[in-house]
């Protein structure tokens, strides 16, 4: 039900049009970070306001949400913008992901492809893929009109140089439509090969960067490596403990205080229909 | 053979103060020139300007490229001249916490220019970066090791290192001894020297140590209050300075 007191999805129509203008010119530019007037939300920094504002902005009655936090539909930040979005817009909600329109998710890519009636929103704490090498906004902003990348180059090489491998397991910077590097926010590098070639559109809302960027449908993405260091996704020894599935991201689970442990799919809808399929 | 540099009235004023007036002149491949002069005399804004890191208010400043053309340092864009800063020149801080990537290994701050120049190929990479570390006299198990780990005349090195790896042409140094102990200075000034005439590198150093200019440099041009007011062979103008001040600065040195 529509709360009386709030326009449809929480915010008013001038600020999604503001919204939409700046996804408009994300989809144009793709990996290009656009800048917009992010909005105070009802809820702290942190815990998706980026990806809050777009999903408000795209989002339309007849639309159909699933809200995802590490892979999971019942964690706490996908259960409280899922029961936001309820409040303030009304619309259906649903944990299947090829049932939904619009995804919004936290840290990882659904295993179920998606396609191209959907799209995936994403909350992305720091956008800024050289923040760490470049703390300065205005060179950094220099680096990505000049393509001037090879610092990137210089993290890897680093973290091969400690640890004798890309040590970079998530937020892993890759070039989007050969031009702009971008941080596919932190989602394990097991899902940075989905981003290429993607049916679905993917937008990336950053709250409290104030940025927005995007990857269209069907875009190269390309995840930076060495030529004798190539890009490697993780793997696993063991398949899921609950559905037997050799082929998703597991998340290691603590059973006890005694050292036990399990693995299990991290996306919960993918891991349940498995569950169903071979039952 | 067109002069590698050529400069011409280069001027700059920091709004009513003077930076540096009316300076000409022209720099050889393969030559090494000091400026010399007292603190505020106009010695670094002078090298910033000639390196592109501050933008002149009068004059101009000609680059010899590769492939022979002259171009205006002024009229390249921002893209160009950035690509000129990190293949063909070279700079050498002071500090060397300015000109290294203090975040990161030795062997990344090495090879960071020809990342930026589109290596892709880690061993090779790898291999350059040792190569240059022996080059600059250290040891190549230091090669992972972050430049906090590193003594002020090992960063120093790691610098001059981190400049040369691409086979620049040119490259400022700004009191590239400042802040070492004197056996220290010694032993980079002849490093110094060795690489500068190995790789035919055409060097402007500043500094206000008159040692330093005699033993690098070929020529040497003394500044006070932002003007030239004396240039000439190193030899030359130190065994004979024309200008009052420049008596005075030889004069002044310290002997032992």
């Amino acid at each position: 039900m529509n709360a009386p007191t709030y326009n449809f999805a929480y915010l008013n129509e001038q600020t999604k049009r503001m919204i939409r203008r700046a996804i408009l010119k994300a989809v144009a530019v793709p990996g290009y970070q656009v800048p917009f007037a992010s909005r105070e939300m009802p809820m702290p920094y942190g815990w998706g306001t980026g990806g809050v504002q777009v999903t408000a902005a795209i989002l339309t009655p007849d639309d159909t949400l699933k809200v995802i936090d590490q892979g999971a539909d019942d964690t706490t930040n996908a259960v409280s913008i899922r029961k936001f979005f309820v409040k303030t817009s009304g619309v259906a909600t649903t944990e299947k992901t090829e049932d939904a329109t619009i995804i919004q998710t936290r840290h990882r890519i659904p295993e179920t492809p998606l396609t191209e009636d959907q799209i995936l929103v994403f909350q992305v704490p720091i956008p800024e893929p050289l923040r760490f090498l470049e703390p300065r906004e205005t060179e950094t902003r220099v680096m990505h009109a000049l393509e001037e990348y090879g610092v990137m180059q210089v993290k890897l090489y680093e973290d091969i140089a400690q640890y004798g491998q890309i040590a970079t397991t998530y937020a892993y910077p890759a070039k989007v439509a050969d031009r702009y590097v971008f941080d596919p926010s932190p989602i394990p590098k097991f899902d940075n090969p989905k981003l290429n070639d993607c049916p679905a559109l993917q937008l990336f809302g950053a709250g409290r960067e104030k940025r927005i960027y995007a990857v269209p449908p069907y875009t190269k993405v390309v995840s930076l490596d060495f030529e004798d260091h190539p890009f490697e996704i993780q793997t696993w020894d063991r398949p899921c403990a609950i559905c037997g599935s050799r082929k998703s991201f597991l998340d290691e689970i603590l059973t006890d205080d005694a050292g036990g442990q399990m693995f299990v799919c991290s996306d919960t809808d993918f891991c349940a229909r498995q569950q169903n399929q071979s039952a | 053979m067109n002069p590698l540099l050529q400069v011409e009235g280069l001027g700059k004023t920091y709004g009513n103060r003077l930076g540096c007036e009316d300076v000409s002149f022209e720099l050889q491949a393969g030559e090494v020139l000091a400026i010399v002069g007292e603190s505020g005399s106009g010695k670094t804004t002078l090298l910033r300007c000639l390196s592109g890191h501050l933008q002149a208010s009068s004059g101009r400043v000609l680059y010899a490229q590769r492939d022979g053309r002259s171009v205006c340092l002024a009229d390249l864009s921002e893209a160009e001249r950035r690509m000129l800063m990190r293949t063909d020149w070279g700079f050498v801080h002071q500090d060397a916490r300015e000109g290294l990537r203090m975040g990161v290994s030795a062997g990344a701050n090495v090879g960071e220019r020809l990342m930026a120049v589109g290596a892709r190929h880690y061993g090779h990479i790898r291999s350059t970066a040792e190569d240059w570390l022996t080059r600059v006299e250290i040891n190549r198990e230091r090669i992972d090791d972050s430049p906090w780990a590193y003594s002020g005349g090992m960063r120093q090195r790691l610098q001059i290192a981190r400049n040369l790896v691409t086979s620049p042409r040119l490259i400022f140094m700004d009191e590239p001894t400042g802040g070492l102990d004197v056996s220290v200075q010694a032993r980079l000034l002849d490093l110094i020297r060795g690489l500068v005439r190995k790789f035919n590198l055409a060097a402007i150093v500043v500094t206000h140590d008159l040692a330093v200019a005699r033993l690098l440099s070929s020529r040497m041009m003394v500044m006070q209050q932002g003007r030239v007011i004396e240039t000439g062979l190193t030899d030359q103008v130190l065994e004979d300075p024309q200008a009052p001040y420049t008596q005075l600065l030889v004069s002044s040195v310290l002997q032992v």
